[in-house]
């Protein structure tokens, strides 16, 4: 049984204009220690199915269908008193920008000790050295004076190590992360990337790795997902994904991946743009922008072995895209 | 310390400025030997008076003894009551400053909660319902206010008293009608009179910090951290939502304790709104002068603990960044 299994989930945004599904029927699932990746372009559905299963979906927003099982029970639309039991004890999640993530106005032993209170009966001074300890877990030099420092007194990097830190100070089994890294320099990204990776080891942590860089993935995920339009379009092992990307959409982002391109020769990009939220094709949604397409495409829908495309065994051999 | 000294020097710079406009505007405006001298005294009485009065010197040189005396704490007697004209202020003060800090009380003990609540449940009737009473409690004249409550609570319900201050009581060695009931239902009208209209900016200020503050990613991630929905609101949210309000306050009490002539004249509330107006019809010049000096010091001391305050609430304000 998975730590965590998505199946067919529905999130939808009901607002004035129209219904936006948001994700529009996902599946995934996480084991234990295991890490996945979720790739795909921006505005495609990635941090609403994390905030789905946070329970973290606010109106008009809602999830609309499917499950969402965790550790064997059924979380989608859990009671908000229980549904808060799991968040940050069982469950945790870290976002993007580090400096929006911590209140400005708080000293990070308070945002801290409040995590612990929030969960479990603890004194403050025993709570304090267990943050202070998480603190210094992360890399963060000094903790014991860095405990009482205001978030603005830290570097981007840092910030995120403290968001880190907090996420794991109650053990959690589950951690989502949306896209950790992007707002950092690459430096930076490199060595939250390896802290991470490191942390979740050593906890048997299971880690849903949201991304829209693929770069990021490799060496790093067991597993990836790659999502386009609300849709999982292509799920594979790391590996396979890399060297052998089957959908269409797939070759394209491996394509896109600047380390295997030649230098000098141009970034290949997906022409085109995702289709609006409000008005999707029928059948597949990528066809518009799909170098592989024919008749039927446009009313095509299925999944054929884990690859959202009808023609999948008939697509052309893999071209080698770097030269 | 480098900014408390340098805010000081500003103060004690901008309270030279306002006493020579002060000084100046009520030199131009009348002649207090008029008022003050009997119409039959002779031509020799009147220029013994002016003499003794200083009033034959030249503007600058009555203007450099007028502020030696004030530097003294002196602000010479009243033409009228014929006692020392800072005596009589700070006589009216405490009615005043009660009434000031009454208002500005319930303005932000109602206004708040109302305000935040009408932000997080965005849309709902009851947001509607409040926002629509803070419109009102905007546009409706003051004096017409006054007219309706006194109406409304005094004359039709009889529940309160309609005018002047209750029991003075004591605590901890403060005098003041805040301490008995009756001084209480005396300050009940003209305090919530004075109050709706700030009470009406306090909820918009509250709604639209709180609708700003809840969409921010920290918000999010308290959430996500498993806090109940009281400690973030109550932590998370409110701090970051108080410098506007603040500020607001700062600005309100002052405006409050300067200009509640209206309030305290339809009251006879007897504070140093109702004793200045009285004092201007009378060419009183060192009791408006006396007065106005006054206001500028509340103001002066106001602003500088607002702006400690914020360094209270937001530890990225630094005292001396917040003016340069
Ligand atoms: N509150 C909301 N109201 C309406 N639509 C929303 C709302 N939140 C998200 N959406 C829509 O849901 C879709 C998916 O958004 P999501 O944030 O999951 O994208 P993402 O894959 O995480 O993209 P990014 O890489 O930019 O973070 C978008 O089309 C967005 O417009
Ligand atoms: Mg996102």
């Amino acid at each position: 049984m998975s730590l965590l299994s998505i199946d067919n989930l529905q999130t939808h945004f009901f607002t004035s204009a129209g219904v936006v599904k948001a994700v529009d029927g996902v599946s995934y699932s996480v084991d234990r220690g295991e890490v996945l990746a979720v790739v795909g372009e921006s505005g495609s559905g990635k941090s609403v199915t994390g905030l789905s299963v946070m329970g973290l979906i606010e109106p008009p927003g809602r999830i609309a269908g499917g499950s969402i099982r965790f550790d064997g029970k059924e979380i989608a639309n859990l009671p908000q008193a229980q549904m808060r039991k799991l968040r940050g004890a069982r469950i945790a999640m870290i976002f993007q920008d580090p400096m929006m993530t911590l209140n400005p106005v708080l000293r990070v032993e308070t945002q801290m000790i409040e995590t612990i209170k929030a969960h479990r009966s603890m004194s403050w001074n025993k709570a304090w050295a267990h943050c202070r300890d998480a603190l210094g877990r992360v890399g963060i030099p000094s903790p014991d004076e860095r405990m009482r420092a205001y978030p603005h007194q830290f570097s981007g990097g840092m910030r995120q190590r403290v968001a880190i830190a907090i996420a794991l100070l109650n053990k959690p089994d589950l951690i989502i992360a949306d896209e950790p890294t992007t707002a950092l320099d690459v430096t930076i990204q490199a060595q939250i990337l390896h802290l991470m990776q490191q942390l979740v080891e050593e906890d048997g942590t299971g880690l849903v790795w949201i991304t829209h860089d693929l770069s990021v993935v490799a060496g790093f995920a067991d597993r990836v997902a790659v999502m386009y339009a609300g849709e999982i379009v292509e799920q594979a092992t790391t590996d396979g994904l890399i060297t052998a990307p089957r959908h269409p959409y797939s070759r394209g982002l491996i394509g896109s991946v600047p380390s295997r391109n030649v230098r000098g020769t141009r970034l290949a990009q997906i022409p085109g743009g995702p289709p609006p939220p409000l008005n999707r094709p029928d059948g597949c949604r990528f066809a518009p922008r799909c170098t592989f397409r024919k008749q039927g495409c446009e009313a095509a829908q299925e999944i054929r072995d884990d690859v959202r495309c009808w023609r999948v065994a008939d697509l052309p051999a893999l071209e080698e895209v770097s030269a | 310390m480098v900014y408390i000294i340098r805010r000081l020097m500003q103060a004690v710079f901008l309270a030279l400025v306002m006493s020579f406009l002060v000084f100046a505007g009520i030199f131009s405006v009348g002649d207090p030997v008029a008022i003050l001298i009997d119409p039959e005294a002779t031509q020799a009485e009147r220029v013994r008076l002016v003499a003794q009065l200083g009033l034959d010197r030249p503007f600058h040189e009555q203007y450099f003894i007028f502020l030696g005396n004030v530097l003294q704490g002196d602000f010479g007697n009243s033409f009228v009551y014929n006692r020392p004209a800072l005596e009589l202020i700070l006589e009216r003060m405490p009615a005043t400053l009660e009434l000031a800090f009454a208002s500005i009380v319930i303005a932000v003990v109602l206004g708040i909660p109302l305000g935040v609540y009408a932000g997080l449940r965005h849309g709902s009737v009851g947001s509607k319902t409040i926002m629509a009473g803070s419109i009102l409690g905007f546009s409706v004249p003051n004096f017409w206010q006054a007219i309706m409550l006194i109406l409304i609570f005094a004359v039709i319900l009889g529940w309160l008293p309609v005018s002047g201050r209750g029991e003075v009581g004591q605590f901890m060695g403060i005098h003041s009608s805040l301490f008995t009931l009756n001084g209480l239902k005396h300050m009940a009208l003209p305090a919530i009179n004075l109050a709706i209209g700030h009470l009406a900016l306090v909820i918009r200020l509250a709604r639209s910090g709180t609708r700003e503050v809840r969409a921010q990613d920290y918000i999010r991630f308290a959430r996500a951290k498993g806090l109940s929905e009281k400690r973030i609101v109550m932590v998370h949210l409110l701090r970051n939502i108080l410098i506007p309000i603040v500020t607001l306050v700062g600005m309100s009490f002052g405006g409050l304790i300067a200009f509640a002539v209206v309030t305290e004249s339809i009251f006879a509330w007897p504070g140093m709104g109702k004793l200045i107006i009285d004092s201007i019809h009378l060419l009183d010049r060192p009791v408006v002068v006396a007065y106005l000096i006054v206001i500028v010091m509340i103001f002066i001391i106001l602003n500088l603990l607002v702006d400690l305050l914020y360094s209270l609430i937001d530890p990225r304000i630094r005292l001396d960044e917040v003016r340069q």
